[in-house]
Order: C-alpha cells, then sequence, then structure tokens
C-alpha cells in the first residue's frame, strides 16, 4: 500500500482529536463535480478505519444536468460511527457544499451549529445567481449560525496540479479530490486505498493520475497546516466494536448479485440474467454481465419483456432465470409473470423499486410497487413476494428467492429499492456453507409421467429438462387439466387449479420462518410493522423510543406474501399497530385485509428514506393520542 | 418415441392431441411437412424444443410429440432465445403467425434475427388475425376488408423476408403450405444453416382470408406467378421455363423478360441465383405479381457460422461466488 509515510498519516494525531461516537457527513456539488466517487472513496477509507456506517447516494435523473442549478445539484450522505450505524442519518454534522446551488439545497438539512466546508471559489456572481442568491451567503451572515470554513478550493487544486501541465477544465475537476484529501485529514483517514485508486483509474493518463494525487495530498496537507481553529477541529470516531473476520463493503446491487449466483451454486443450476437497462436496476446487469462464471449467461434484451420472456425460456431449459427491473419494467413483465404462475416454472424478478407513478423519479426511493408485486397481473396470478431489510440482506433474500422458486415451481419476486440498491455497509463476508444446499434434481421418470402431477408436501409439479427422453410434454399458458395436464376449459377443472394454485403459495408458509420481534416484547401498547429498506430507521427509532420508556416493539417482514403463518396471532398481541411505509399505504391494507387487524399507516412519499427523528416523533403522538 | 428408435417416421412426431384447426386450415399441410422433416433430420426426438406465441399456427406445438411451449401474443422468439441460452445443445424452433411474429412481436422477431442464435423460425403468413376471427393483419394487402377495415386496407403490408433481411437475418426462405415437398426441402436448409433461420410459408386461411395466395397457388397461375429459386442456377421460371429474370443495370431493378425463342434471351443472360448475396436477395424478396413472380426457396442464405456454442451448460460454482465475495477491498478484523 502506498499511503502512510507519503502523506504524514499518524494515528496519534487522530487520536489527539476530539472523540464523537458517529458523524454525519454529505459531500455536495454539481452532477459534474464527482460527490458519488468522493462519497465512495471516503465510505470505502472509513470502512477499512473499521467504523460501521451507512450511506445515501442521491443524484439527479439527468445525467448533465445544466452546471450551477439547483436541480443538477449530486450529493452522498454517510453516517460512521463507534457504534452500531443503522441509517445514513438524519442530517448532517458537516456539509461539504462545492457550489453555491449545492448549499442552498442542503443547507437546510444540517444540524444546528453544523459544519460547513464551502468552496468559495464557485461563489462568483453567475453561480451564485443560477442558485437564486442575490447576496452571497458568505458576505450576509445568513450562516452565522453555523460552523463555516470556506475555502477557495478549486482555485488551491488548480495551483496543486500546475506542474501535470492539465487544461484548466481538467485541472479544476481534480477539486472534489483536494475536497477529499481534506476530509480525510479531518477524520484521519488513510488516504492509501484511495491512492492505489487514483494509479488504477488513470493507469493510461499518467498526467491526470499526478494531477489527481497531487489534489487530494494537498487538501490533506491544507488540513495539516492551516490553522482552521475550531472551527473544523480534527474529529476521531473510533473503530466499532465487530466479530472478528474478514469484511467489506456491500452495497444492495452487490448482496443481489452475488446472492443470485450463489443461490444459483446452491441449486446446482446454470443462471440465465435477462434485464433491460432501468433505473435503479441497471448495476445488477453491469456487474453480472461482467464476470466471468461458465455457469452464467447474461442477456441485455431488447425490452423487459423480452427480459422476463427470456428468463422463462431458460427456466423452462433448465436453467435458472432471474430478470431484473423496476416498477416500470415490471409492469411490462406482467403478462410473462402469468405465464410463468401459469407454467408453474422456477422464476426470480428483482424489482428495484423506484418513485412512481410512470416514470415517476428515476433515482429516488419508494416502496410503492408491492400492490404490483402481489396483484399487478391479469387472472388469479399469486407469486411469493419477499422484501431484503438491508444492503446485507440482499445476499440472504436473494438466495432465499431461488431457494424458494426452485423447490416450489414458481416465480418469487423480490422486492429491493433505489436506496438499498445504492446504500453501502460493512459485512462480515459469510461463509456459503452457512446456507444449506438445495440441489434441483429434475424428473427423469418416464413411468406415469404428466407435467402437472404434484409433490404432496410442496405442490410443486415436477421439473423436467428438455432433452430428457421419453418425457417430451408441452406446456403453455392455456389452462391445463388437473389429471392429464392436458388443455382444458372444464369449469370445474378451473377451479380446481386456481384453488391449486393459490394453496400452493399459502403453503410456502411451511418452508419460511415464523415471524419474529425484532425488538420489544410479544405484547404491548404499540407494534411497528416495517417491511423492506427502511428497516434501519424504524429500528433505531423504536430503540430509542424506548430508552425514553415508551413501550414500542418493531417488527420487521421480509417474507410478503406468503406471510409468516403467526403474524396474525402476532399482530392481535399489540394495542395498536403502526405501519410506516415509503408508500401511501400499501402494507398497512394488506394487514387490514389478511388479519382484520386495525392498523394505522404512516405514509412519506419524498423519494427519501424515513428520518428517525420523524418516526420517534410519529410513536410519541399515536402513543400520547 | 426416443432416441432409441432406429429410424422415426413422420407419425413419431404427432402428439396423442386432438387437432382443432378448421377443416381445410393450411395449417394442417405445415404441420405434416414439419413431422415429415423431423423424421429426416436424424435428432435425437427429446431434443428438439418448439416454443410458440399465440394464435391458430401457435397451437401447432400441442401437436407435436416434442418438447414443446405455448407462450404468449408475440413472445416466442424471446422465450426461445432463453431456452437457448439456457441450453444451447437443444435444437429450437419457433413457431409464430404474421400477427404475432410481425405486429405484436415484430420487435422480439427483429432481435432474436440479429443476434442470430441457432434456431428456425417458421413464420405462418396467413396475411390475417385467424385466432380472433379475422382482423387485419400487418401483412394483409391493401384494400382487404376486415371487421377492423370494412371500407379496406390502407396501410402498406410489411413483408417478412424483407424484414428480416433488414434485421440482419442470415437464413431467409419462402414456401407455401400447398407444396410439402418444397416446404420440406427449405424446412430442412433451415435446420441445416448455423444461427437463425427464417422461413416465411404462405399459409391459407380458409375462414378468414381464404385465397390470399390464389395468385401463387391457382393450377395455371402459379407458373408465371413463381420463381423457385436454385442456387447457381439460372432464374428460369413460367410453365415452361420460358421467362426468366435479368437485372437492369439503369434501375437497379429485376425485370422479367421472355427466354429463347425468337424474340427471346439466351439463357446466358439471365441472373443466376446466389443465395449469399445479400443485396440480391432484398431485390428477390421485395417481388411481387403482377410485375414479378413471388420468390420460393432459399433466398438468402450466410453461412458464416456466429451463432455461438451448442454445448450445455455447467452449473454456477460455488467456489467461484466464494471468490467474488472474497476478491477486492477486503479487511480483517482480529480476534
Ligand atoms: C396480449 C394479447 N393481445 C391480444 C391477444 C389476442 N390475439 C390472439 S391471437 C391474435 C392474432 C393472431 O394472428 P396471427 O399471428 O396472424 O395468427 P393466426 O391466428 O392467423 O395463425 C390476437 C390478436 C392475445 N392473446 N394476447
Ligand atoms: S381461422 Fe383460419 S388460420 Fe385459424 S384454424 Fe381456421 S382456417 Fe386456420
Amino acid at each position: 500500500m502506498t499511503g502512510l509515510s507519503d502523506v504524514g498519516y499518524s494515528t496519534e494525531a487522530i487520536a489527539a482529536g476530539e472523540a464523537v461516537e458517529a458523524v454525519v457527513v454529505r459531500f455536495a456539488g454539481d452532477s459534474g463535480d464527482g460527490m458519488q466517487l468522493t462519497g465512495s472513496q471516503f465510505t470505502r477509507a472509513t470502512a477499512l478505519a473499521g467504523n460501521d456506517l451507512a450511506t445515501l447516494p442521491s443524484f439527479p435523473a439527468e445525467i448533465r444536468a445544466p452546471a450551477g442549478t439547483t436541480f443538477g445539484v449530486s450529493s452522498f450522505q454517510i453516517q460512521f460511527g463507534a457504534r452500531s450505524v443503522a441509517t445514513p442519518g438524519d442530517a448532517p454534522d458537516v456539509l461539504v457544499a462545492m457550489n453555491p446551488a449545492a448549499l442552498r439545497v442542503h443547507l437546510p438539512d444540517v444540524v444546528v451549529a453544523g459544519t460547513l466546508v464551502i468552496n468559495s471559489s464557485a461563489f462568483t456572481d453567475r453561480n451564485l445567481a443560477k442558485a437564486g442568491y442575490e447576496v452571497s451567503p458568505l458576505d450576509d451572515g445568513s450562516l452565522d449560525n453555523y460552523q463555516v470554513v470556506a475555502v477557495d478550493i478549486a482555485q488551491r487544486t488548480v495551483e496543486a496540479v500546475k506542474e501535470f501541465g492539465l487544461g484548466h477544465g481538467d485541472a479544476r475537476r481534480c477539486k472534489n479530490l483536494w475536497a477529499l484529501g481534506l476530509m480525510y485529514w479531518l477524520y484521519g483517514r488513510d488516504p492509501g486505498a484511495t491512492l492505489e485508486w487514483i494509479a488504477r483509474k488513470f493507469a493510461h493518463r499518467e498526467d491526470l493520475a499526478a494531477a489527481n494525487r497531487a489534489a487530494l495530498l494537498a487538501g490533506h496537507a491544507y488540513g495539516e497546516t492551516a490553522e482552521l481553529g475550531p472551527a473544523l477541529p480534527r474529529t476521531h470516531v473510533p473503530p466499532a466494536e465487530r466479530a472478528p473476520g474478514r469484511y467489506r463493503t456491500v452495497t444492495g446491487a452487490d448482496g443481489l448479485t452475488w446472492g443470485l449466483l450463489a443461490g444459483a451454486g446452491k441449486a446446482e443450476l446454470p443462471m440465465v440474467f435477462a434485464s433491460y437497462p432501468i433505473t435503479p436496476a441497471s448495476g445488477l446487469l453491469h456487474t453480472l454481465a461482467g464476470l466471468r462464471e461458465p455457469g452464467l449467461t447474461t442477456l441485455q434484451a431488447e425490452d423487459e419483456i423480452a427480459a422476463a420472456c427470456a428468463a422463462i425460456g431458460a427456466s423452462f431449459s433448465g436453467s435458472l432465470g432471474v430478470t431484473a427491473s423496476s416498477g416500470p419494467g415490471v409492469a411490462l413483465k406482467g403478462e410473462a409473470l402469468g405465464l410463468a404462475v401459469s407454467a408453474e416454472l422456477p422464476l426470480v424478478v428483482v424489482n428495484c423499486q423506484r418513485g412512481g407513478p410512470s416514470t415517476g423519479l428515476p433515482t429516488k426511493t419508494e416502496q410503492a410497487d408491492l400492490y404490483q408485486a402481489l396483484y399487478g397481473r391479469n387472472g388469479d396470478a399469486p407469486l411469493c413476494v419477499l422484501a431484503p431489510a438491508s444492503a446485507a440482506d440482499c445476499f440472504s433474500m436473494a438466495i432465499e428467492a431461488v431457494r424458494l422458486a426452485v423447490g416450489y415451481m414458481t416465480p418469487v419476486l423480490l422486492l429491493a429499492d433505489g436506496y438499498l440498491v445504492n446504500a453501502a455497509e460493512p459485512w462480515q463476508i459469510p461463509e456459503l456453507s452457512d446456507w444449506e444446499d438445495f440441489p434441483v434434481r429434475f424428473h427423469t421418470d418416464p413411468d406415469g409421467f404428466h407435467p402437472f402431477l404434484r409433490e404432496a408436501a410442496t405442490g410443486a409439479r415436477p421439473w423436467v429438462k428438455p432433452g430428457t427422453a421419453g418425457l417430451e410434454h408441452r406446456i403453455g399458458g392455456l389452462e391445463k387439466d388437473f389429471d392429464s395436464g392436458h388443455i382444458s376449459y372444464e369449469p370445474g377443472n378451473h377451479q380446481r387449479m386456481t384453488d391449486v394454485r393459490a394453496q400452493k403459495i399459502r403453503g410456502m408458509a411451511d418452508a419460511i420462518p415464523e415471524q419474529d420481534v425484532a425488538v420489544g416484547g410479544l405484547s404491548g401498547d404499540l407494534a411497528v410493522v416495517s417491511w423492506g429498506s427502511t428497516y434501519g430507521a424504524v429500528n433505531q427509532a423504536v430503540r430509542r423510543s424506548r430508552m425514553k420508556g415508551r413501550e414500542v416493539a418493531h417488527i420487521h417482514l421480509r417474507y410478503l406474501n406468503p406471510l409468516p403463518r403467526n403474524l396474525g396471532p402476532l399482530l392481535r398481541g399489540y394495542d395498536r399497530l403502526l405501519v410506516p411505509e415509503l408508500n401511501n399505504g400499501q402494507l398497512v391494507n394488506v394487514l387490514r385485509a389478511s388479519f382484520g387487524v386495525h392498523a394505522e399507516g404512516l405514509s412519506q412519499v419524498t423519494g427519501e428514506p424515513f428520518r428517525i427523528a420523524h418516526l420517534e416523533h410519529a410513536f410519541k403522538e399515536i402513543l400520547e393520542a | 418415441m426416443t432416441a432409441a428408435t432406429a429410424s422415426p417416421k413422420p407419425v413419431d412426431f404427432a402428439s396423442d392431441q386432438q387437432i382443432r384447426w378448421c377443416p381445410g386450415c393450411g395449417d394442417y399441410a405445415i404441420l405434416k411437412g414439419i413431422q415429415k422433416t423431423l423424421a429426416g433430420l436424424g435428432v435425437p426426438q427429446e431434443n428438439l424444443v418448439f416454443v410458440s406465441g399465440i394464435g391458430c399456427s401457435s397451437r401447432l406445438p400441442y401437436y407435436l410429440e416434442t418438447y414443446g411451449f405455448h407462450t404468449i401474443h408475440g413472445r416466442a422468439p424471446a422465450v426461445a432465445t432463453g431456452v437457448k441460452l439456457g441450453n444451447p445443445a437443444l435444437d429450437v424452433w419457433v413457431i409464430t403467425g404474421d400477427g404475432d411474429g410481425l405486429s405484436i412481436g415484430g420487435n422480439h422477431l427483429m432481435h432474436v434475427l440479429r443476434r442470430n442464435l441457432d434456431m428456425q423460425i417458421l413464420l405462418f403468413n396467413n396475411e390475417i388475425y385467424g385466432l380472433t376471427k379475422g382482423q387485419l393483419s400487418p401483412t394483409s394487402k391493401p384494400g382487404t376488408r376486415s371487421p377492423t377495415s370494412p371500407r379496406g386496407a390502407v396501410d402498406t403490408p410489411v413483408m417478412p423476408a424483407r424484414f428480416a433481411l433488414g434485421a440482419g437475418a442470415r437464413f431467409v426462405a419462402r414456401a407455401v403450405d400447398t407444396d410439402p415437398k418444397a416446404l420440406g426441402v427449405v424446412l430442412e436448409r433451415a435446420h441445416e444453416h448455423r444461427g437463425a433461420s427464417l422461413v416465411e410459408i404462405y399459409q391459407n386461411c380458409i375462414v378468414y382470408n381464404d385465397q390470399a395466395f390464389a395468385a401463387i397457388t391457382q393450377r395455371g397461375r402459379a407458373a408465371d406467378n413463381t420463381i423457385r429459386l436454385r442456387h447457381g442456377e439460372p432464374m428460369r421460371f413460367g410453365a415452361n421455363g420460358d421467362r426468366g429474370l435479368v437485372l437492369d443495370p439503369a434501375s437497379c431493378a429485376l425485370r422479367v423478360v421472355d427466354v429463347g425463342g425468337e424474340n427471346g434471351v439466351p439463357e446466358s443472360e439471365l441472373l443466376v441465383h446466389d443465395e449469399r448475396n445479400a443485396a440480391l436477395a432484398g431485390l428477390l424478396a421485395s417481388m411481387q405479381p403482377p410485375d414479378l413472380p413471388v420468390a420460393l426457396g432459399v433466398l438468402y442464405c450466410d453461412p458464416e457460422d456466429q451463432s455461438g456454442t451448442d454445448t450445455e451448460r455447467s452449473p454456477v460454482q460455488l467456489a467461484a461466488v466464494d471468490r467474488l465475495l472474497n476478491e477486492g477491498h477486503v479487511w480483517r478484523v482480529a480476534g
């Protein structure tokens, strides 16, 4: 590793800094300022320093929104701590603002008396006007309640990289690394990993490599030498307590792709992953397309319908078919999913939800496709629906999706979301042997075979690999006879087959764990019931409420269809139920309809994850009402 | 019934399902032609997979004793793509109609052709929607009266063979339901070709579009309105082979000429069919009566094999997943 000696990194210096439990930092700038990259580098350095962490990237849907505008601002928030960190944090303690628009958009979120690190070079009349400032906030006293560190970052960057002969534009573009260097100094981070990354990234452009390196080190050195005083005191966030083992950071997208592959491995199947690009699901296809695993085939299909159909075809041929998309694409897949339900083929469908309806909010998160997952097909077409709770849980639930799909010959829909797929957290690398193998045994015996005979325990029909002699058969989306599997429009038969398909999915409750209570007792004043990516925020809010003496329990669902078999009785044990969701009230209605319980909804559809304080306040209100 | 059978007969490829097409439908003859062809291919029966969309034509897989998947309207090419990707060792056939393949499924047909996975795509063109009771199809001739075009169709019909060539197909052929022998030859050639092959089969819908192909199937008219292409042979047609095709260099268009006799051109001046010539294939695919004969047989065949593997895939290896999890930025927390 390069690093330590090069930049005068020393552990004593950090240890001398102020020790803090947890910090929330947000980097914000123009879409072209490299904020996502800055954030992910900072995340890696922070993970290597041993903190627990959670991240929230946020970027506009436009690739290059006009520079300097408020709608072109891109940001990356990270919370890191010496204790367990469940969310990216409600409010930044430190905001790094690379231009006036970034300051304008993000200032309202910053904690009272928080720290603002501002690139004053960008505070020109033109940029101020674009951001809607009549007077510079650096001059009018409006920032008096904050700790302001205004540095002409761009100017200093240009000077630091002068010797490498870059054009002015290229030189200025290194300013995010200068800011990153300063933040590395502030939190005593080792820049080594970033220096390595620069060397790799610019392996073919020695001048850019040198300039980026120089900018990073200049930012770091600035912190070291400038007398920033009380405005920017060095801060020490001690490493979090962790079980010994090997760790890495994982995003939900990583977790899903690795989990799907692990699932295919456990099933001893080749995997065909077919997808059509859509934010925020594209990353899955990007990652898988880059792998060289002979058992994996990827297809960028011509549209989402084709992607779903190709995955179904792959499953028919004896591979594991997987397709991934976001809400609009899943809408297109609807008819094909019905075919998979009718043909009773295994299939895994990942929905990385985003804000809707229609094209909605491509880069913002929402949980509003639950109804679509449960009911969004013609006819009575039940399928299994799962929802991972965190980036790490994406790995487990992807394996689980494969296990259930092949075990029950059914499509399984995994409901992730934009926040989950982009969020990063440290992860103890699991042993694959912690999950049981579930090798698929294809049916090969022609004796008494028909394609819709069922296994008694699961209701699953036999899976036959084409190529198996003597088992040639035809399937399709027309209703089939319960006994022979041939086409049948007979009234009683359709009733029977509809019942069987419903029962098969209901019966999967036997193969999934009973619902547990994440925090709190089995009964009490209030249970908060959540699902999917809101786990961290709800969990923290419940814990904080309990510390204040409120009797609140947290129940978090990862299995949405079928629901765990003990869920009804469990819910009835509480006086009140509150269901916070990032939609206009979907799970809350499912629970009311399924169990006849009186549940109240707490809806938020701002495109942003819940804040802990907001939830805690809601719990308090409901308990005091 | 299986590979063990020494030399299978066409009836071995008939399933036990009762056929439900209208009496006199052209689909019967095509089904027969397919069964006959399959019997002669030497492919183990269990390796054959027929994937279809929705329509009268797409019912065909039910009647074949092979693996079959009757899917959803227009999407058979996409499903077949998945079948072939999932197990490249399978011998995959797609059955589609003109509405299925060129209206709702036009996008998938385009992409399956350009992707060029090894499969045979048989497009039954009856220039009408059969299953839904006779509405206009994208291949219907202008003027066609139907429940949805009571005053006659006005849109330009799509020509499947031209569409396929435009999409980058490397094998394009044409046959007619009334000529099972020629159909058989074309199916064998399509099967032999490594890559996606498109075969357009004119199929008479006796109920909703009867005699749509009378000009090319009726005794007395067929000879002058069709030409049977043979690679390397001069393009002659007509009842006594007395007509031929030449290229008019000024207009870059094909022209019919009389061959031999007093006023005819000598055979040596006729165009010679070259199925590897893509530009020629485009001209041949566009020919229509009354000015030009309909081209039947193999219009285009580019034998260059770009279709990828045909071996079965191996399962995903857990060891490989484990490697993935452990590569990149990994750190250790000491005990
Ligand atoms: C999504 C969807 N839309 C419409 C239909 C109704 N439909 C079934 S077959 C068909 C047209 C079939 O025409 P073609 O492909 O020419 O086949 P043919 O019946 O003539 O063989 C239509 C519109 C359907 N089954 N699914
Ligand atoms: S409607 Fe036409 S295409 Fe369909 S079965 Fe009858 S004759 Fe054949």
